[in-house]
């Protein structure tokens, strides 16, 4: 009660939340707005929006509605974010834990493992994933998950090597109680604030990703992502511009909608922001 | 009297709404003379230190504001001037030493700079930094002013910040609980040093403590303060033997005595635990780093009898805390033995030392870092016996037991840690631990963060579950009046290795060893036996 009453007091988080819940709506509406495929053709190719008061947002240089795939297109969107930000986290925090937890040579062990994958930039290493395992939506999703586990993971394993050896820790230790009790019952409740507040921006970074993807054309070209709007609006960038600026558009909101959550997050869960 | 020096008239500061109270001080009122040392004395809370910071002008403004009062110095109103002239007089006119000298400290920049810094700052000379280290019984002191500050031990950087707060002569000396970081042997020194630069400069000092033993040793006069009011003031030795104000009374009640009370002698039970030439070295450093060792116990050797109450006393750095982790294994060891009831437990395996756990407990020093603060304190209690296969409403009946057991109403288990006090905390401890029903309880330090009234309830009741329960207990300790009240038999540590042990009176009337004489000799107030009163409960 008192973490919320703190986020509401962030008017970053205020914003973000209300940005949030936009998007979240126009997700879950998508189907009852506009029950026709969003990847079917719906009128004449490249009308301007207002043009056409059947298509309030114009149509793409393939004649597909583009309100309609900007609907549809919040859905992938925010799965991918979703889906791609449990895993990295998860991956993160497993590993992290470990590595704070025990450390001697097991964190030696995995944090080189973790470099490795910090040392190659996370879009080449998405894209190789791509390019070896194909691009179907839940590969793709996977895929951003796996280049983004590294940031958290490094997060945790300091928060765990500052908590393991705090005295509450020892206490329980001292009381006879297994390894993973303590791993999951002692410290990592308490290193989860910051963790929480970085996985809004690992899903804002999963979106960019599979944006940069569908851009290149990597991505599944058979779901309706923002990201493919924009990459096909990039033949008519000069013309018809707004083919590409309204899914941009849309990005932007997404992506400042989980930072501002994310700064909320961070106001409200940070005991040292909190005023007296 | 002439005027005085420093005078506070009417001293309000207000604090932001929401705290616990709505001033920080009251009307407060102090004088110092020139070449008077005044003690402020006072528990954590009762505004010793913001008195300090308000003299200097250093209040977190705007969410704590002076809100009514003059604070004359030599004339002036400090809390009407400028900043631009308070700068002036900070440093150069008013020194001050503060609690802990390494982060009062540049650690980037070496001793000899800083002080001179002060002096640039002033227009004083800054030729004058050797001579000034030399005041402050630094040895080597060209030496020192090339130090950076980790190079130097506590005591010594101690000794830098009072060479840097006399570096332009001020009238007035502000020293901020200065020794409280410090050991004993290294306290009484700096003690020394005070009164010394003080006597021979003429300075008058306000010297901010919670400790009766070093008001005792140092003091001119004394005020004594209680949340935000000063209750009582006058001569030391006045205010010391014939306390006046119920609070003053209560507080120095709670002073343990030096003196150890008389003990009915008890022939020694069988041995629970015996420690057999243990032996730790820390090794720092990793693949590339330079490796550094340190011994921190080098062959200790103790035996704990059934009932017994055995004083482990010893300096930072001693290795009476390394002693307590390796009792519980919560530090590896690497040699010697730990035998618990014939049981080896330093080289039990850790499947095999899970169950032993229940035989020997912990309680730790700092009450706040060693509650999970997610946590309530049910939990917390309950949290033992259910490792050891208790069931949940068996576990949760011990919890409430354990609560009774430590004066804490039931009520209690349902709160989290932070809505209790230091000393609710602590016994939220203690009843963590006895909850496994331990033959062996390892205290260490278990009330040094505690204010004295709440550390006599503490170690009051800590002697009274030790009879009842039949524990023996390890009770780590650097302060010798605690050691003189509880302690049956007392252990001295010096790096890491024990230099004398015996009986505690017999200890303290006749120490053998020339450490010990120096550990006892050192203790602030050692010459001042608090008076007995009728009211001391």
């Amino acid at each position: 009660m008192r973490a919320l009453r703190a986020y509401l007091r962030s008017p970053a988080g205020v914003i973000g939340a209300v940005l949030l819940v936009a998007v979240i709506a126009a997700a879950l509406s998508a189907d009852a707005l506009f029950p026709r495929d969003p990847l079917a053709l719906a009128g004449r190719p490249l009308q301007w929006p207002g043009a056409n008061p059947r298509l309030p947002l114009g149509t793409d240089n393939l004649g597909r509605d583009i309100a309609a795939f900007l609907f549809h297109g919040a859905r992938v969107s925010l799965l991918i974010g979703l889906v791609a930000s449990v895993v990295a986290v998860g991956i993160g925090v497993m590993v992290g834990a470990i590595a704070g937890f025990y450390g001697g040579w097991v964190d030696d062990l995995l944090m080189r493992i973790t470099e490795a994958f910090q040392t190659v930039p996370n879009f080449i290493l998405l894209l190789v994933l791509v390019a070896v395992f194909g691009s179907e939506l839940s590969v793709i999703t996977i895929a951003i998950g796996l280049v983004g586990w590294t940031a958290p993971c490094r997060l945790v394993r300091a928060e765990f090597l500052s908590l393991r050896n705090r005295e509450f820790v020892l206490a329980a230790r001292g009381l006879g109680m297994r390894d993973l009790p303590l791993i999951l019952g002692e410290v990592l409740p308490n290193a989860l604030p910051p963790v929480i507040v970085y996985a809004s921006v690992v899903m804002a970074i999963a979106i960019l990703l599979e944006s940069a993807l569908a851009f290149l054309g990597l991505s599944d070209p058979n779901i309706a992502s923002w990201g493919n709007m924009i990459g096909a609006g990039r033949a008519v960038l000069r013309t018809e511009w707004y083919v590409s600026a309204i899914p941009g558009g849309a990005i932007l909101v997404t992506v400042l909608a989980f930072s501002l959550v994310g700064q909320g997050l961070n106001d409200a869960l940070n005991p040292r922001m909190q005023v007296l | 009297m002439s005027a005085p020096l420093l005078s506070l008239r009417g001293v309000s500061v207000r604090l932001p709404r929401g705290a616990d109270r709505e001033f920080a001080l009251q009307d407060v009122d102090l004088d110092l003379a020139a070449g008077e040392i005044l003690c402020v004395v006072g528990e954590s809370g009762s505004g010793k230190s913001l008195t300090a910071t308000a003299i200097l002008g250093l209040l977190p403004a705007p969410r704590v504001t002076l809100a009514a009062g003059q604070i004359l110095f030599e004339g002036e109103d400090l809390a009407r001037l400028q900043p631009a002239r308070l700068r002036a007089i900070r440093g150069a006119r008013i020194g001050m030493i503060f609690q802990e000298p390494m982060t009062a400290l540049n650690p980037l920049m070496p001793i000899g700079r800083q002080i001179a810094e002060v002096l640039e700052e002033h227009g004083g000379d800054t030729g004058r930094v050797t001579g000034l280290l030399e005041e402050v019984g630094i040895p080597d002191p060209p030496a020192a002013a090339r130090a950076y500050p980790h190079e130097l031990s506590g005591g010594q950087r101690q000794r830098a910040m009072i060479a840097m707060a006399l570096a332009m002569e001020p009238r007035l000396l502000i020293a901020d609980e200065p020794t409280t970081a410090l050991d004993v042997t290294t306290q009484a020194r700096i003690l020394k040093l005070i009164r010394e630069i003080q006597a021979r400069r003429g300075t008058g000092v306000l010297f901010i403590t919670h400790d009766f033993g070093v008001v005792a040793e140092i003091a001119d006069r004394v005020a004594v303060m209680q949340r935000g009011r000063i209750v009582e003031t006058g001569p030391a030795s006045q205010v010391l033997e014939a306390p006046e104000h119920p609070y003053t009374r209560a507080l120095i009640a709670a002073v343990p005595p030096l003196l150890p009370p008389r003990r009915p002698p008890v022939a020694p039970g069988p041995a629970v635990l015996a420690v057999e030439d243990l032996r730790k070295t820390y090794r720092g450093g990793g693949l590339f780093a330079r490796r550094r060792s340190v011994e921190a116990l080098r062959g200790v050797s103790f035996t704990l009898h059934r009932g017994e109450t055995l004083g482990i006393v010893g300096e930072s750095g001693s290795g009476k805390s390394t002693i307590a982790r390796a009792l519980v294994r919560l530090l590896p060891t690497d040699g010697g033995s730990i035998t618990l009831d014939g049981a080896e437990l330093r080289t039990a395996s850790r499947s095999a030392f899970r169950p032993l756990t229940r035989r020997i407990q912990m309680v730790f020093q700092d009450p706040f870092a060693s509650l999970n603060p997610r946590r309530r304190a049910g939990d917390l209690i309950a949290q033992g016996p259910r490792i050891h296969g208790a069931s949940r409403a068996e576990a949760r009946a011990r919890a409430v037991r354990m609560l009774e057991l430590v004066g804490l109403d039931p009520s209690a288990a349902g709160r989290f840690p932070h809505e209790f006090s230091g000393g609710q905390r602590q016994r939220i401890g203690l009843a963590r631990a006895l909850a496994l029903e331990p033959a062996v309880l390892v205290a260490d330090e278990p009330v040094s963060a505690l204010d004295v009234s709440v550390q006599a309830q503490v170690l009051r009741l800590l002697a009274e579950l030790k009879g009842r329960l039949s524990l023996s207990l390890v009770f780590i300790t650097h302060d010798l009046r605690v050691a003189a009240q509880i302690c049956d038999r007392i252990l001295v540590m010096h790096r890491g290795e024990v230099v004398e042990t015996g009986e505690t009176g017999s200890l303290f009337a006749a120490p053998q060893h020339p450490y010990t004489r120096s550990l006892l000799a050192s203790v602030p107030g050692r010459g001042w036996v608090p008076p007995v009163q009728d009211t001391a409960a």
